[in-house]
């Protein structure tokens, strides 16, 4: 009973895993065995347990993949109710991770999905080593672009500038706003990563702060006015957290008098919760045609049984309703997924000697260098009072001053070319030490 | 990929036999901008910058600004900055520490300087929000208050502001407000 159940359950995926087919993609190998690493092997990280989060797991879950991890910040709020399905009111308080784990795991039998209830900063980056593929249902640029820089660090280069296949951590990426979306295929090293075309983003819109404090038009200058102004006068020193109700609460009752004294209509408790945490309204349809695609393609990347999306997709279902897919490109000198420029080096060389060499190196051209190294500053030319603090490093080896790591990765900044026509830039170098390392070429 | 996932899985195992440390994170590209807004400041000389917390934190630094016109001249006006990961997406959080009598910054240090809140650009940067400030003592503007009262003063008075400038920048009272000696 029980087989032929599962049988029955994996009918339609294997249409798609045990037989070959013109649109596959190039590396298909059909088959059994396939269907089962798919089901025993593959472990799939998805990130926020929230409104796209909740379908995620749902549709990896019907995808035949079984193991996944979820990980999670937040706590259900009954205002999640309407669109996250797997919660409850009775759930309401309770990790959004921990729920829609056992939801899942309840209602399809043999998933196994493991929560953690914490901020993403708080895993070591090994933990996201551990998955083959991380899925990304997040509402924020920051916690998109931290993911991303955890995962493009795994990337490493050969000799030739050319990604190490086996070092690629792929991602894939879903957005909403309101009836808006996106999802996107993020190949480190391959297609362009999040910071390759962080330009895609909106500015956020900020209100003058005199707007606020002396001609409030709208309801939400009355209610930033009591956010950004109000509080600061009356909690002195006490950092306003948007998560606890009770500041909430005092911001929103200050909007309300700001609102009456001017005449305005409009300011609510939750308009308040959406102004101050930068709330879009979430639309329940979106998340699921954006979690869906993006499962959809985790498949296709996992299994290989169909070529992905290259590598953009746009949803917008604001009129009538339009999708497109667009095929972004790398920024070649990106920081943070980008190859570097391969320096090599022997152990002696002083961190002057290294700046007078970058000078010379024909792909840089570099001048009035400073030189960082994970965090630490060994040389700032300016401002004069960090030369002063960083020119001791200058009479130092390199070696010693990333620590005698026989490879890393070495950032610069200075002004590149020559003549008239210099230009300011950052540039990522790969240092290799001669002599201290069997692989010469690698370092992500 | 799955059969590259195990090709990785092999290595991986490899790799921790042989005692490879697993890699760390690297700087985040906000912080990799800052470094070299910083490397390029290339401040006037009534303005100087400090970083409390060392020359390895440069997310949070203070801007001290003299100016040597106008107004304010012989003040010293301190003001903090604070830059998220997410720079220069995000403008720098800036407050100014020194009490000050100004129309375009309150009591609380909040300063109403267009690039750092609706005209925010990435293309901006650190230097182009030094100059800004320095504007705002050569230049106070009555037009973008957030000191209402100031403002007023400046706007119909404005001798008497310039007054009530030095009294303020001395030590004393304006109106109800004690301001602390800044010269």
């Amino acid at each position: 009973m029980a087989d032929s159940a599962s049988q029955s359950r994996s009918r339609d995926l294997d249409k798609l895993l045990l037989r070959s087919g013109n649109l596959v993609g190039p590396t298909f190998e059909p088959g059994t065995e396939l269907r089962d690493a798919l089901n025993e092997f593959v472990r799939v990280l998805v990130i926020g347990a929230g409104g796209l989060g909740c379908e995620l797991l749902k549709d990896l879950a019907f995808s035949g993949f079984r193991n996944l991890e979820v990980i999670d910040m937040d706590r259900i709020e009954v205002t999640n109710l309407n669109r996250q399905f797997l919660f409850r009111l009775g759930d309401v308080g309770k990790p959004k991770a921990e729920v829609a784990a056992k939801r899942v795991m309840e209602r399809v039998s043999g998933v196994d999905i493991k929560p953690h209830f914490c901020r993403i900063e708080d895993k070591p980056i090994s933990f996201y080593n551990d998955f083959h593929i991380i899925v990304l249902g997040l509402d924020s640029v920051e916690a998109r672009s931290y993911i991303n820089s955890v995962a493009c660090s795994f990337l490493e280069y050969d000799s030739d500038d050319n990604p190490r296949e086996e070092s690629i951590k792929p991602m894939v990426d879903g957005g909403t706003e309101g009836f808006k979306g996106h999802a996107r295929i993020i190949m480190p090293g391959v297609t362009p990563c999040f910071e390759c075309t962080i330009w895609l983003f909106p500015p956020q819109v900020k209100f003058p702060l005199c707007t606020l404090a002396e001609t409030p038009r709208t309801a939400a200058h009355c209610i930033e006015y009591a956010h950004l102004i109000k509080w600061d006068e009356a909690h002195s020193g006490k950092t306003f957290d948007p998560d606890d109700p009770e500041h909430m609460q005092w911001v929103y009752s200050e909007a309300v008098k700001r609102a009456e004294l001017f005449g305005i209509p409009g300011v609510t408790y939750s308009l308040t919760q959406g102004v101050v945490k930068n709330i879009i309204p979430a639309i329940a349809s979106t998340n699921a045609i954006i979690s869906a695609a993006c499962a959809l393609e985790t498949l296709k990347v996992v299994s290989g049984c169909s070529k992905t999306l290259t590598n953009y997709l746009t949803y917008n279902g604001v009129e009538g309703l339009h999708t497109k897919v667009t095929e972004f490109v790398r920024d070649k000198d990106c920081l943070v997924c980008g190859p570097g420029v391969l320096i090599e080096l022997e152990t002696s060389v002083t961190l002057k000697k290294f700046i007078d060499l970058l000078e010379d190196h024909p792909k840089l051209l570099l001048t009035r260098v400073s030189v960082t190294y994970r965090g630490k500053n060994l040389y700032m030319q300016a401002p004069p009072v960090l030369e002063e603090m960083t020119r001791s490093n200058l009479d130092l080896p390199l070696f010693e001053l990333v620590s005698k790591t026989p490879r890393d990765i070495v950032h610069v900044t200075g002004a590149a070319g020559k003549g008239d026509t210099k230009q300011s830039c950052s540039r990522k170098l790969r240092v290799v030490f001669k002599g201290m390392d069997v692989d010469m070429a690698g370092g992500a | 990929m799955i059969k590259l996932f195990k090709v990785k899985e092999k290595q991986r195992e490899q790799a921790e036999n042989e005692n490879g440390k697993p890699p760390v994170k690297k700087q985040s590209a906000g912080e990799l901008r800052l470094h070299k807004d910083i490397s390029e400041l290339n401040l006037p000389k009534t303005c100087s910058i400090s970083f409390p917390n060392g020359k390895d934190n440069l997310m949070n630094f203070e801007v001290t600004i003299r100016p040597d016109e106008g107004y304010y001249t012989g003040g010293t006006f301190t003001f903090s900055f604070s830059i998220s990961p997410m720079y220069p997406h995000e403008a720098p959080k800036v407050k100014c520490k020194t009490k000050v009598y100004h129309p375009n910054i309150d009591l609380e240090g909040n300063v109403c300087l267009n690039i750092l809140r609706e005209d925010w650009k990435p293309v901006l940067n650190i230097n182009t929000i030094i100059y800004g400030l320095y504007h705002l003592f050569t230049e106070p503007n009555h037009e973008d208050p957030l000191n209402h009262d100031a403002a007023a003063v400046l706007r119909d008075n404005p001798k008497m502001f310039e007054s009530n400038v030095r009294r303020a920048m001395h030590g004393g009272y304006v109106g109800q407000t004690y301001f602390t000696r800044c010269m």
